[in-house]
């Protein structure tokens, strides 16, 4: 998808994203404190953690959304404050939780707007190929409320790749999907990491995250409590002081790990 | 067909070349402005409306006194229609963008309610002795509602549509009473001029005013032009719009200036004409659909075109009597918005 003369800067394996000792105060209350970690290309890093950890305030203080209120956050080697909004866009895409769309947009017009911060001769051929990697090519002229569920998530994510961006920031890309789709999603976000894209994800699924993440940050209260590979962070001492629930990783028949809720 | 993943049909309705609606569009606007400009209280045959154009404004080897209503009384007031209605379409295209919202409209949410009270105002102290003072402060007081509303319907980054309607209610209750205490205190000569802005006319159409309000179009349409691609990207939200690098804050801020500028301006030159500006967005995102590149530029065209029909209206039904041209538009938009309404309402899933 990204076509070499764009990111020819980044190198494969250079580091795209890093946070160092992020933290956000809101109205007072501090939402996350000292957080650091750093994402290569060719990386795909999870983001687990309870309800109201603060995955959703970290990926709004990585996506520039929220202004942390101590360390910083660089995107491709440069604080996110000293790039400009077009430059930004240019080098991430962000994945919202949920979209919802103002007007009967097509699919078509949809991951068009994906192109905004190009706007080159490049355009239909990146919209094209965005839709048919999504497989919603056949829905190209279908307006955004008449899909199913399904359907607007892979939308939505072929618009993120239309922004033929380095890192793609994705909040819960499988919340509400059925497993066909949501492995559907997971297998083609895998696809994008092996080509070199950055991925940081926040995911529910503790299963999915051992299974497709090279990386695992683990977030509680605020938080980072672990960060490494998902063998050494989804462990299940840890797993159950962070859910506050027992938890337990048992070996499968074939030798692959399940994590699952029980004594 | 029927989809692979919902199990219903399909219903891709595709839409109509925009080049066909552009070409029906203006030919629309051209059958109705020579049917505008032959018809009212002096007949003019259609034939005689083109000779007396080829005419030119001072030969009159024509008949005099259709050479006259023509040139000074239809021509001005038909090329005023258009600018107004272009102008009111154009501001609701993009207050619709901008707020994310269907029933945002320079009527319903009070702006055409501040251009008038800035009118009634500068009516009531003698500003329009001024050249352009009406317009000046027509503009002044639209602006303001602009602002106003923008100010008190968001909340966290969006516009919630019952506090947006809400703000336009009290906006437009409060312009009521800013108009009833000037009629109040106004002597006769005022009240007419006041009522004229309250009830929105086309009828005192001139050269001088057409003047004032077309520069004033213009600049509205060349800015909005600049906003097509930004609007669309709205629609996703502002925290998606700002992913894509749009600098959301300024840009709705140069927005709402300009649907200042267009609202203002033509409530400045013809009083308080409603649902132009809900109407015409709406039939043409149903026609060719929401893309604003295109939405922009043919609901002006259907703007003019509706604001000339509605005036013809106006001028014919009880002729030789004339209806204000803002209460025609209110009989066929009010019951509009209620269905908009309606289904703007079922497709949220109430509000609570």
């Amino acid at each position: 998808m990204i076509p070499a003369n764009v990111h020819a800067a980044t190198a494969p394996g250079a580091v795209v994203l890093r946070a160092l000792g992020l933290g956000v105060e809101r109205n007072g209350a501090t939402l996350l404190t000292d957080i650091s970690f750093e994402v290569r290309r060719g990386e795909l890093l999870a983001i687990i953690g309870p309800n109201g950890a603060g995955k959703s305030t970290l990926l709004g203080a990585l996506a520039g959304d929220i202004e942390p209120s101590a360390g910083s956050v660089e995107l491709d080697g440069r604080p996110l404050t000293e790039l400009v909004a077009r430059d930004v866009a240019r080098l991430r895409a962000v994945l919202p939780q949920q979209l919802s769309i103002a007007f009967p947009f097509t699919v078509r017009e949809i991951v068009a707007m994906g192109r905004n911060p190009w706007l080159d001769d490049r355009d239909d051929a990146v919209v094209a190929a965005a839709m048919q990697r999504l497989d919603v090519t056949h829905l190209a002229e279908r307006t955004y409320p008449t899909l199913s569920v399904g359907e607007q998530a892979r939308t939505s994510l072929a618009r993120v790749l239309a922004q033929e961006t380095p890192l793609l920031l994705l909040d819960e890309p499988t919340a509400a999907l059925d497993i066909g789709q949501q492995e559907k999603m997971l297998t083609i976000t895998r696809g994008l990491v092996n080509e070199g894209h950055a991925v940081v994800a926040v995911l529910h699924d503790l299963n999915v995250a051992r299974r497709h993440a090279d990386k695992v940050l683990v977030v509680h209260a605020g938080r980072s409590v672990a960060y490494g590979t998902p063998h050494d962070v989804l462990v299940a001492d840890r797993l159950s002081s962070v859910y506050d629930h027992p938890i337990r990783v048992i070996e499968t028949r074939d030798g692959t790990p399940y994590i699952t809720p029980g004594e | 067909m029927i989809s692979r993943e919902t199990g219903k049909p399909m219903t891709t309705r595709r839409r109509p070349n925009t080049l066909v609606v552009g070409v029906v569009l203006a030919a629309l606007l051209v059958v109705v402005t020579v049917v505008s400009l032959a018809s009212g209280a002096y007949r003019i045959g259609i034939g005689d409306v083109v000779r007396i154009l080829l005419d030119g404004p001072t030969r009159t080897s024509t008949d005099p006194v259709a050479h006259g209503v023509f040139w000074q009384v239809r021509l001005p007031r038909v090329a005023l229609a258009v600018v107004v209605g272009a102008s009111l379409a154009l501001a609701g295209v993009i207050m619709q963008g901008i707020f994310r919202n269907p029933l945002a409209e320079p009527a319903t949410v009070g702006v055409s309610a501040g251009a008038s009270v800035g009118a009634v105002i500068a009516i009531i102290i003698g500003a329009n002795a001024l050249p352009l003072g009406v317009q000046v402060a027509a503009f002044f007081g639209g602006t303001l509602a602009t602002a106003l509303v923008y100010a008190l319907s968001r909340h966290g980054g969006r516009t919630e549509v019952v506090t947006l309607i809400l703000t336009g209610i009290a906006i437009n209750a409060f312009a009521g009473a800013v108009i009833g205490f000037s009629v109040f205190i106004a002597d006769d000569a005022q009240i007419r001029s006041v009522t004229f802005w309250s009830l929105g006319t086309l009828g005192l159409a001139t050269w001088r005013t057409v003047a004032a309000v077309l520069p004033l179009g213009i600049l509205g349409v060349v800015m909005s032009a600049r906003f097509a691609r930004v609007l669309d990207t709205l629609a996703l939200g502002d925290r998606s719009a700002g992913h894509l690098g749009v600098r959301v804050e300024s840009v709705r801020l140069q927005a709402i200036a300009v649907v200042g500028l267009l609202a203002s301006s033509a409530v400045g030159a013809t009083g308080m004409i409603a649902f132009v500006g809900l109407l015409v967005p709406h039939i043409m995102r149903i026609l060719i659909g929401p893309r604003h590149r295109h939405l922009l530029w043919t609901a002006a065209l259907l703007g003019a075109s509706v604001t000339m029909l509605a005036d013809l209206a106006a001028r014919t039904l009880l002729a030789p009597a004339e209806l204000p041209l803002g209460v025609v538009t209110a009989l066929i938009g009010a019951p509009f918005f209620l269905v908009l309404l309606r289904t703007t309402r079922r497709a949220e899933g109430g509000w609570g």
